[in-house]
């Protein structure tokens, strides 16, 4: 088999592995989506869901090495107040992240 | 305000975290000697970051397709737990409803559930929109990875905060709706075990813990009354 297609292959087996897994749920409940406790699920799970994406997106973080996550703990402070106090998520979203390129590029907090 | 403009000014936060990172796997691509066009194709096709990042690892070690497959398919297997909470908000039909879910990455996905189109304009559309415009900015950066990333100078260290900050922000944006501590109390359980016992499956360990401890909730109010 040539190099490309075998890459041609392989990006075929990746996307219908991938989209068979976010097909499931909806061939599977087809006809249950007014279901009481699918209607539940679809109101409870995105805010758990959006909690378990902040702590996936730190997974990396090592706590017990310096600087200890200060740079991750006081950007989110930083967006959570501001979006608290203004309600605009790009403001709080942009405002922290500046912040954290800065802190972590000039090493404020080690 | 159009759709489309609404869209774009939610999804404005996912390009600054998705070109970079399209970017990261374009670089990474590029190094396996294809030709750059690939890695925007695989934005296309596959559309799903850490798979795409896996891929490369695969395609170094000729891995076999049931191998890739296999390894794809556990890889992504938690989306399966994202369409679930989707049942009663996609009601657009045939194509439009088949493309929704290709699209359904982590951050399609917070948009979706935590944003809203104007007043007066049609959700499906909104959807629709932010869906392709995510996909775009992934594929533009896949692209200009493979194309110009050795030569890229400027210091884009810590951009990719942007998206620990926009799910920050759209877990206040859950918050301020919903007003009710469990389902956030019960996911940081979750998030806190799962990091600590499973960090390599963490997302699809905590889902399917979180989503257990909601349905149990249930039942015990419906044993209570």
């Amino acid at each position: 088999m040539s190099a490309t297609g075998y890459l041609l292959l392989v990006c075929l087996v990746m996307t219908v592995a991938t989209f068979i897994t976010r097909l499931i749920p909806f061939v599977a409940f087809r006809e249950k989506g007014d279901h009481p406790l699918l209607l539940y699920l679809g109101r409870y799970m995105p805010p758990a869901i959006m909690t378990l994406l902040v702590l996936y997106s730190l997974k990396s973080l090592d706590l017990t090495q310096a600087p200890y996550g200060v740079n991750e703990l006081l950007a989110l402070l930083l967006t959570t107040a501001l979006h608290l106090w203004r309600g605009n998520a790009l403001l709080s979203i942009f405002s922290g992240t500046l912040f954290y390129m800065g802190a972590i590029q000039s090493g404020w907090f080690g | 305000m159009s759709t489309l403009a609404a869209a774009f000014r939610a999804s404005v936060p996912v390009m600054f975290g998705y070109i970079p990172l399209g970017m990261a796997f374009g670089i990474l691509f590029q190094d396996l000697g294809y030709a750059w066009y690939f890695a925007p194709l695989m934005g296309l096709t596959v559309y799903a970051g850490a798979a795409q990042f896996m891929a490369v690892g695969l395609l170094a070690a000729q891995a076999s397709l049931v191998e890739v497959a296999i390894s794809t398919f556990i890889l992504n297997s938690r989306h399966m737990f994202f369409g679930v909470s989707l049942l009663a908000r996609y009601r657009a039909r045939g194509l439009r409803k088949l493309y929704l879910i290709f699209g359904l990455t982590d951050e399609t996905y917070s948009l979706i559930t935590s944003t809203h189109p104007p007043d007066g304009h049609d959700e499906q559309n909104y959807y629709l929109a932010l869906t392709a415009l995510n996909q775009g900015y992934w594929v533009a950066g896949c692209a200009l990875g493979a194309l110009f990333g050795a030569g890229v100078e400027f210091d884009t260290r810590g951009m990719d905060f942007v998206l620990t900050a926009l799910f920050m922000v759209l877990m206040l944006e859950q918050w301020k709706k919903l007003r009710e501590p469990y389902p956030f109390a019960v996911a940081l359980l979750c998030g806190l075990t799962a990091l600590w016992l499973f960090r390599e499956q963490m997302l699809l360990v905590s889902i399917g813990l979180s989503i257990a401890l909601l349905l149990l909730r249930t039942r015990t109010r419906q044993v209570a009354s």
